[in-house]
């Protein structure tokens, strides 16, 4: 079946942009405006070295107020100031990161596609992922994946969009430990070189930038493992196997 | 069983580690046969390869005899007498298809390793190092070989083990390097270094048919091979003050046609030139001292072929581009495609036109391979080869 793609999906989400806009909300803003004011003012009455830094302090809540841009939304990674529709979209607009990654796949666009579109062979090749099960409506499903510490996180999702042969769009629903919406697209090589396979993921890490950093020092982020994945399942597809030294034998560390 | 493993810079052991197993459909094992030393084993030992890992077992040219099969092998069976190639190919990649083995996109493990260093990551390679792949080498007494369809070359009758042990990297990189040349009749080929790989390339010139081969070294004993086994003009660079216009009078003024470089990022070279790139890559401000680039890039005629098979890693300078650009040279490198070669050099040897087992110098067992590495880094007793019987 064809869905339509849906405007939340086509909305672009980007990080690493400079934060120039407000990340408050309209509440935030009054509110960070009137405890910068009560700061200013307590900080007045007292005077000496206290109040001076009273003073100050209140003064950069109350420029954050008129502003709108708050140094500690932005240091979590949260954004109150866009108004968004929890159960239309995954990742709100301006919060998400971004993965985006290509391969080229000696092998025709049907098989790949196909292949790729049986959710339940994507732990195959996507080594975080413990196992899909796709319910019986073939648009929603469930994933298990690996997460750090030896831990497991899960989440539901739906297709959103599916054109065969083509485009395969997804957004995680609502409750997702790490809200996620995307898509992979196909289509034929130049030169009968087979196909070109390219992902873009949008995700909300659990804690933010600083989330994502963590992730990223320890190779468990999604710019990672899309690379590995897509390597991997190229190994699979080219060669039959995904290739591997686990196992091989090795000399003692400390003989 | 035994293996000789590296564990830091001048530091190999032999060890007890566990047999290999097959660990995916398309693995063999084989029972090591004989295990050579190579000259890009010292680039290991002396320290200029990164990530290798303390226990990692080191070797890539070997022989044997296969032991297992995996449940997709087809090729080749149990008790088949096979010479393998020392990188990894899978066979069914865009880079196979095209008969560049060493390019292929499916066999290293470690991919976003090489990725990083050098854009797109290459095959896999035998015991050297983790950027290329972490595989387990050949100096054991079992190897496991992935890909056994692909990589594994079964012995013609007649070809005696130590005739075939060359077929597995030092000749097909000659040959390879020869290939490169695109040799024309009446072509004049000069060939930086007459080690193993370096007379295999003069041997696959001539083969290749070139009018005549001109090697360049600086030990007696090996310029000596030279003229021996491959039949070429010897330069002794060390004899001479400028080898350059050697090369230019032994040409008739025209230069070599094509240059080989089989040294790589070790070279040697006297006074103050070589004392200054010895310094800078000891100081790691850079990591491949490029004598022979330098003089192969002066020395070759205009739009001749530098055809280069001595291994580079990283990062060199002082390269003179001016002049290869304004004389048109055709540059042409790698790690070569032994997939392509090995099966076509075997009936060479069985045919008789070359036997490779004459460069073996030394034969020693694995527990002496330290030694045999010093003897052969150092070049002591006119070692040329030293070959392992595990």
């Amino acid at each position: 079946m064809v869905v339509q793609p849906t405007t939340e999906l086509r909305r672009g989400i980007h990080h690493e942009q400079p934060l120039s806009y407000p990340n408050m909300s309209r509440k935030g803003r009054y509110l960070a405006v009137l405890v910068g004011g009560i700061l200013v003012g307590v900080g007045l009455v007292r005077g000496g070295v206290r109040g001076l830094i009273m003073m100050l302090v209140g003064g950069g809540v109350i420029a954050q107020g008129v502003t709108g841009i708050s140094l500690v939304l932005k240091a979590i990674g949260a954004n109150r100031a866009v108004r968004t529709n929890e159960k239309a979209v995954a990742v709100p607009h301006q919060q998400g990161f971004r993965v985006e990654k290509s391969i080229t796949i000696d092998s025709p666009i049907e098989e790949i596609y196909s292949y790729w579109r049986n959710f339940e062979n994507l732990p195959n090749f996507m080594s975080h992922l413990e196992a899909v099960e796709v319910q019986d409506d073939d648009i929603h499903s469930h994933w298990v994946a690996k997460a750090p510490a030896g831990m497991n996180i899960e989440w539901d999702a739906e297709i959103i969009n599916e054109i065969p042969n083509e485009v395969i769009g997804w957004r995680s629903v609502e409750g997702a430990a790490v809200p996620n919406a995307g898509a992979v697209r196909f289509r034929p090589a130049p030169g009968g070189r087979g196909t070109e396979i390219q992902v873009k993921i949008e995700y909300l890490p659990p804690a933010g930038p600083i989330g994502a950093a963590v992730a990223a020092m320890f190779g468990e982020d999604p710019n990672t493992q899309v690379a590995h994945s897509l390597r991997q399942f190229k190994q699979l597809i080219e060669a039959g196997e995904v290739a591997t030294n686990d196992g091989q034998p090795h000399g003692p560390y400390r003989p | 069983m035994k293996a000789v493993c590296w564990y830091g810079a001048n530091d190999l052991r032999v060890v007890d580690v566990d047999e290999p197993k097959i660990l995916n459909p398309r693995d063999a094992i084989i029972r090591v046969g004989l295990s050579s030393v190579c000259g890009s084993d010292l680039h290991l030992i002396d320290g200029y390869i990164p990530t290798m890992q303390r226990g990692d077992i080191i070797g890539h040219e070997f022989m044997g005899e296969v032991v297992e099969v995996g449940s997709q092998v087809y090729n080749v069976r149990v008790g088949d007498r096979v010479v393998v190639p020392s990188i990894v190919a899978c066979g069914g990649c865009f880079y196979c298809h095209q008969e560049q083995y060493s390019l292929c996109d499916n066999t290293n493990p470690n991919a976003a390793m090489l990725e990083a260093a050098f854009g797109y990551s290459t095959a896999g390679i035998y015991g050297y190092s983790h950027l290329f792949g972490g595989y387990a080498g050949s100096h054991a007494e079992y190897i496991r070989i992935p890909f056994a369809d692909v990589g594994a070359f079964v012995i013609p009758d007649g070809v005696t083990d130590e005739q075939a042990l060359f077929c597995s990297d030092a000749f097909p990189t000659g040959f390879f390097a020869a290939d490169n040349c695109d040799i024309q009749p009446g072509d004049i080929v000069a060939v930086w270094g007459a080690g193993a790989v370096g007379l295999f390339a003069m041997v696959s010139a001539y083969m290749l048919g070139a009018e005549r081969v001109i090697a360049i070294d600086r030990f007696p004993e090996r310029l000596n091979m030279a003229r021996e086994f491959a039949n070429a003009d010897t330069i002794n660079y060390e004899e001479q003050d400028d080898v350059v216009e050697i090369l230019k009078q032994m040409t008739g003024g025209r230069g070599p046609d094509a240059c080989i470089d089989a040294v790589g990022m070790e070279a040697h070279a006297g006074g103050l030139p070589g004392m200054y790139d010895k310094v800078k890559q000891t100081m790691r401000l850079e990591t491949d001292r490029p004598h022979v680039l330098r003089q192969a890039i002066q020395a070759c005629r205009k739009g001749g072929t530098f055809s280069i098979v001595g291994v580079y890693a990283g990062l060199l300078d002082k390269l003179p581009m001016g002049a290869a650009f304004n004389k048109g040279l055709k540059f042409k490198m790698g790690q070569m495609h032994g997939q392509k070669y090995t099966g076509e050099l075997l009936n060479r040897v069985a045919r008789g036109e070359v036997d490779p087992s004459r460069l073996i110098t030394h034969r020693m067992s694995l527990d002496d391979a330290p030694k045999g590495y010093d003897l052969y880094k150092h070049k002591y007793e006119d070692c040329l080869r030293v070959v392992f019987a595990p």
